[in-house]
């Protein structure tokens, strides 16, 4: 059904610009993998690379074992849904479908019936001959996906498929995709810059910037213990303290910074005497009115509140600089602090990671 | 009319309008008219111009299909410049693709380029350099037997090589733009995903490019054909005696035989002819008009 895809120190030159860097990663048979990164990040050439449409420099793509070298597009076991889904506008809805099994030599009346039978299952069933330009933005979507899985690939990419849909039709079809992925039980490779989409649908990230594979993990891994500052950073906020390492023993320590010295974890590769950062998720902030014995504490003066409705976000500002946010989860029986009140930024040790910068940056 | 007077002033708009209206009415729409009206008179005498003789008629029309040697001169052209039309496009679709989609855009600036400055010289000094290459002691003779890849000279120009070979060269880039601008505007990603999708590149062309291209390929062919069957500067510097061109003998009837009357019909003939055979190749391959105007 499908098959895994191996990245085996995989790196991509254009000129002397490296595009990705020794990649080293292996996507399992049947799983959704996203890669996450900037723009400029990479991950299109990945993309292009386990398509077939580019060889890398270094290193092999392998899929199911298989190197992938000299092997173009369409002798691959793989199938792309572009990020502008690239259907073809001449075609009737159900000939974009079929256009693999027409490749394929299936005759008409056979190609006819398994497209049908495609559009039941990314829930079209009345498109068949539509012409591509009378479908909405998510229908031709589905059209996409539809295309893409009647080749019946191993491998599926998606190359941010969804970036050009707006925010409701986005998070169905993110469900969507993903239940389409578990029904089918094929590779999915998905390319994005949008974290809440990876993190909502992957079961693994692998995050890229600059073109290294920063960290791969799943979702929880990569938000809850980011493996360096970039990914700290890209994958939600934080409220950030640069410093130097002044005690460290067994994953924890102190770290001295210009606003204070403040207990947290330690990051991996971080050591007594690193220069490096604390970072502090606003969710595990909290605004109060005086310090809590056994947290860090940093004296504030509230400047912005502002209601995002589940939640409440409330930015401060450090009495000795720096401009730090809190998150409150919404409640009617929530007391609210009040622009300009003077309060302390208090956050266990357990919250804070102390992380280097990212790894392999070009400069 | 109110909006281009409200822009431009009373004075610039009608000067506009006026200077359109002079050239579609005074050169182009009266020449038309006036050659039109010769052609259903006689062809008389001075003296009898006015006379009882000077009727409308359509005799002149009919002649093209009673003179069996002038009708088949007409078909001749229209055979030929349909075969030079085929060739144009089978050099030039390729090219185009290559120019449009694989060559950076920087290199294509270059090679059109090399394509556009043979087209800075006059037409008939191209043609005599085509005579030249082509001729019996011709450098082409001359280079093919030196490298020994026949052992003597041919005659190229004899038949209508000379003017194939002669009108697919003068009206190559009429084909070569309109198929290089509708290829252009196909987004790459669609051959990309076409290959992707398992299409060998044979499929990918006549599934997905030609059918984009098909309203430039469709212009292209129309302006060649056209081109190709009232030129006459190459069939009658590259032809032969034997092979004739329909508009040498429009000009034959104009100035050989200053029958104005007769090389007018003939020459109407030859467009609306031309006209329908072009409708009628349209129809059988699916293209509409608005298509070309594209």
């Amino acid at each position: 059904m499908s098959e895994d895809v191996q990245l085996d120190k995989v790196s991509m030159d254009f000129g002397s610009f490296r595009a990705v860097d020794n990649v080293d990663v292996t996507i399992r048979a049947g799983e959704f993998f996203s890669f996450l990164g900037p723009s400029g990040c990479g991950k299109t050439t990945i993309l292009r690379m386990v398509s077939g449409f580019i060889d890398p420099t270094q290193g092999a793509v392998r899929i199911g074992g298989r190197d992938m070298r000299g092997i173009r597009p369409n002798q691959r076991p793989t199938a792309l849904i572009f990020q502008n889904l690239a259907l073809f506008p001449l075609m009737p809805v159900w000939e974009n479908i079929a256009f693999g099994l027409e490749v394929r030599g299936m005759d008409p009346a056979k190609r006819r019936t398994r497209a049908e039978e495609l559009l039941r299952l990314v829930d079209l069933p009345a498109a068949a001959d539509k012409t591509v330009g009378q479908l909405s933005g998510g229908q031709r979507q589905r059209v996409a996906v539809a295309r893409a899985l009647a080749v019946e690939p191993k491998v599926m990419l998606l190359d941010e498929p969804l970036s050009a849909l707006d925010l409701k039709l986005r998070q169905h079809m993110r469900s969507e995709l993903r239940s389409i992925q578990k029904r089918t039980n094929v590779t999915f490779i998905y390319i994005t810059h949008d974290q809440g989409e990876a993190l909502a649908m992957s079961d693994r990230v692998g995050i890229m910037s600059h073109g290294v594979l920063q960290q791969v993990g799943v979702p929880q891994e990569i938000y809850n213990h980011p493996a360096n500052g970039f990914v700290a950073s890209f994958v939600g906020e934080n409220n950030v303290f640069p410093g130097r390492v002044i005690s460290a023993s067994s994953g924890a320590g102190r770290i001295e910074t210009a606003f204070g010295t403040f207990n947290a974890r330690l990051g991996p590769g971080i050591d007594q005497g690193a220069l490096a950062k604390l970072y502090v998720r606003p969710e595990h902030s909290m605004l109060q009115p005086n310090a809590v014995d056994g947290m860090n504490a940093l004296p504030v003066e509230v400047t912005e509140v502002a209601f995002e409705g589940n939640f409440i976000n409330v930015h401060a500002r450090g009495e000795l600089g720096g401009a730090y946010m809190a998150q409150l989860r919404n409640n009617p029986r929530a007391t609210v602090p009040s622009i300009g009140a003077q309060l302390r930024l208090n956050f266990a040790g357990d919250d804070g990671v102390v992380l280097a910068d990212e790894v392999g940056a070009r400069h | 009319m109110g909006e281009l007077t409200r822009r431009y002033g009373l004075t610039l708009a009608w000067g506009m309008v006026g200077l359109t209206a002079f050239w579609l009415v005074i050169l182009v729409a009266l020449p038309y008219l006036l050659m039109f009206e010769f052609s259903l008179r006689p062809y008389l005498t001075v003296d009898k111009i006015g006379g009882p003789e000077d009727i409308y008629t359509l005799k002149n029309y009919v002649t093209l299909f009673s003179n069996t040697i002038h009708f088949g001169v007409f078909l001749r052209t229209i055979v030929a410049s349909a075969f030079v039309t085929a060739l144009c496009l089978v050099v030039c679709y390729p090219m185009a693709f290559f120019l449009a989609k694989i060559v950076n855009p920087k290199d294509a600036a270059t090679l059109f380029l090399l394509l556009l400055i043979p087209f800075w010289v006059n037409e008939i000094l191209r043609s005599f350099a085509w005579f030249i290459i082509l001729s019996y002691q011709g450098p082409l003779n001359a280079a093919l037997v030196g490298i020994g890849l026949i052992e003597r000279p041919i005659r190229w120009l004899t038949g209508g090589n000379g003017v194939i070979v002669g009108l697919v060269y003068t009206y190559l880039l009429f084909m070569l733009l309109p198929i290089y601008n509708s290829v252009q505007s196909l987004d790459s990603n669609q051959i990309e995903a076409a290959e992707d999708l398992g299409a060998p590149l044979w499929r990918t062309h006549w599934r997905v490019v030609i059918p984009h291209a098909k309203p430039g390929i469709a212009s292209g062919c129309v302006m060649v054909f056209m081109l190709s069957a009232g030129s006459i500067i190459v069939p009658s510097l590259l032809g032969s005696p034997g092979t004739r061109w329909f508009t040498e003998i429009i000009q034959q009837w104009f100035f050989e035989g200053q029958d104005w009357n007769q090389g007018s019909a003939y020459a109407f003939l030859l467009l609306i002819l031309c006209t329908g055979f072009v409708m009628l190749m349209m129809r059988l391959l699916n293209v509409r008009l608005t298509d070309i105007a594209k």
